[in-house]
């Protein structure tokens, strides 16, 4: 494993290290210590590396991030996981705002709360948290998932078109054109392989969550398009 | 202007930095600068237009002490000591910082001593009046600023510190932070309120006086106004969540409090650590990260439309 220090070693050398990775993987295991709230640490990476943070993240840490899996162990700055495409993100404190922003594909976890926004504009990421989440989350959420295991903020789903979120606590209110809806076998299903990647699968059981999505009042739906909504 | 460099503008619009420190352990007193310019320092990426700070230190209930800054940059405050001193018919201390100076003037003089200072405008103006607060705040880098005003060997109780991006009003010392618009209280914004305008002209009309066009200031007269009012510093930032429309994180100093809130959207960043020691805020973790035992600290980010206060023991 190499550990980089970011008190002594640049965050640019640090990220271009990390980058060098892409075309060929020489150091697979990573360490970074020392994060003290910096913006951007390992993002764009796209190469299948394990990376531990040791501490406190600022802004976009992991953001776009393919391939790899990166442990914070400490709490993240706004965005983080941002625009993610795949791999795993896993954030062992609290996510400030627009967690997972946009997130196309891969595994974010947060074990503590997200604040507001949480999985904004989701295009594919699974968000599992097991806190709770601020207002606004899955805010105009396309596709992909948003599992909670606490209790979501005011306007949870506003302007949702085609994303998943189940709720174990209390949703304060729902957003425009976000509604319950029944919670069938093959939700479960789908929310089990999620409890379980997140390592909570069994301690936490499917049927205690609500499932809520579209009511595809607001947005210009078209049925034969479903499959390409995912 | 190409449509790239105004959409670029516009996402950098308020972006500013603030830094709070209220200590609960005297002992850190006398680090109270230190500890801020550090976190300052960090800052000056969100804010190199200008900076400024607010320090509670010493003080006592039989004086008041007047913070003015010069209008002319190599000013001799000096002279001033002496015409001030035989206008108010007792000794003046005056302590020079820089461009700034502190005037400290037996309490029942203070109305006296403002009044003096207000025949003076064109060559000092009032920053700020206080038992224990003082104002210092101009143009330039942030960690420049703190140089300047040797922010490092100041001691206090708690402290406030801004670094200004503007947006809503020009860049001039004037329209640095802090805004103080009552003895004692001063608050830094980073936001932009959108009816400061209408706000400013009812205050007016109540009799307050504004000194800047500069959304912020409203913000404070705002608070001071409700004080005025009988209400506590919770009490008026609880109230100020119905009257003030905008963005706002807001960081304010009394005397002997500390408050903290955040509009309900709360698109503008904050963080808050506390330990035994100390309170902290910071709009990113990055300005407490140096802060001592910040490793063991409860860190948070403050609820939207919540009130966070502190007050120490008088």
């Amino acid at each position: 494993m190499k550990v980089v220090d970011l008190d002594v070693t640049p965050l640019r050398e640090l990220n271009q290290m990390l980058h060098d990775q892409h075309s060929r993987v020489d150091v697979a295991a990573w360490r970074i210590v020392n994060p003290r709230g910096r913006h951007g640490i390992a993002a764009g990476l796209d190469a299948a590396l394990t990376v531990e943070i040791d501490g406190h993240v600022g802004y976009y840490c992991a953001g776009m991030n393919k391939q790899a899996t990166v442990t914070i162990d400490g709490s993240a700055g706004t965005g983080v996981a941002e625009n993610m495409m795949s791999g795993r993100v896993h954030v062992k404190g609290d996510a400030s705002q627009s967690a997972a922003a946009t997130g196309c594909g891969g595994l974010l976890i947060i074990d503590g709360n997200a604040s507001a926004r949480c999985g904004i504009s989701n295009r594919g990421i699974d968000i599992v948290v097991k806190g709770s989440v601020g207002h606004m989350s899955a805010f105009m959420a396309q596709a992909g998932t948003l599992v909670v295991l606490g209790d979501a903020g005011d306007a949870l789903g506003d302007s949702i078109y085609e994303a998943r979120l189940f709720v174990r606590g209390n949703v304060k209110t729902l957003g425009a054109d976000c509604i319950e809806k029944p919670l069938q076998d093959i939700h479960k299903q789908h929310l089990r392989a999620l409890l379980d990647a997140a390592g909570v699968g069994g301690e936490v059981d499917a049927n205690e969550f609500k499932r809520f999505g579209s009511a595809r009042q607001l947005y210009n739906f078209k049925i034969d398009n479903l499959e390409a909504y995912g | 202007m190409l449509p790239q460099q105004v959409s670029t503008g516009v996402s950098q619009r308020n972006v500013c930095g603030i830094v709070g420190l209220f200590l609960k352990n005297k002992a850190l007193e006398p680090k109270l600068g230190a500890l801020m310019t550090g976190m300052l320092a960090t800052m000056c990426e969100r804010g190199p237009d200008s900076a400024g700070f607010a320090v509670y230190g010493h003080g006592d209930p039989e004086h008041v002490k007047l913070t003015v800054r010069a209008i002319a940059p190599d000013y001799d405050f000096g002279p001033l000591a002496t015409e001030l001193s035989a206008t108010l018919g007792t000794p003046i201390a005056i302590t020079p910082h820089d461009t700034h100076a502190v005037l400290t003037v037996p309490a029942r003089l203070a109305d006296a001593a403002r009044a003096a200072i207000a025949a003076r405008t064109s060559k000092v103006k009032l920053v700020g009046v206080g038992t224990r607060m003082e104002i210092y705040k101009e143009v330039g880098r942030p960690d420049q600023v703190a140089r300047r005003f040797k922010l490092s060997e100041m001691a206090g109780s708690h402290g406030v510190a801004h670094t200004r991006m503007a947006t809503e009003s020009a860049v001039t010392t004037s329209g640095a932070h802090p805004f103080s618009t009552a003895r004692d209280q001063c608050l830094v914004h980073n936001g932009s309120l959108s009816n400061h305008n209408a706000l400013r002209r009812k205050l007016s009309r109540s009799g307050m006086t504004f000194e800047t066009e500069n959304d912020s200031e409203v913000a404070a007269g705002y608070l001071t106004q409700r004080m005025r009012e009988g209400a506590s510093l919770g009490d008026a930032l609880e109230k100020s969540l119905d009257d003030l429309d905008g963005f706002y994180t807001f960081v304010v100093g009394t005397e002997n409090g500390f408050g903290v809130l955040r509009d309900a959207i709360a698109c503008k960043p904050a963080i808050l650590a506390e330990t035994d020691d100390y309170v902290a805020f910071g709009s990113e973790y990055r300005a407490l990260a140096a802060l001592p035992g910040i490793e063991k600290a409860k860190v948070w980010e403050p609820e939207p439309a919540t009130v966070y206060f502190w007050e120490r023991k008088a």
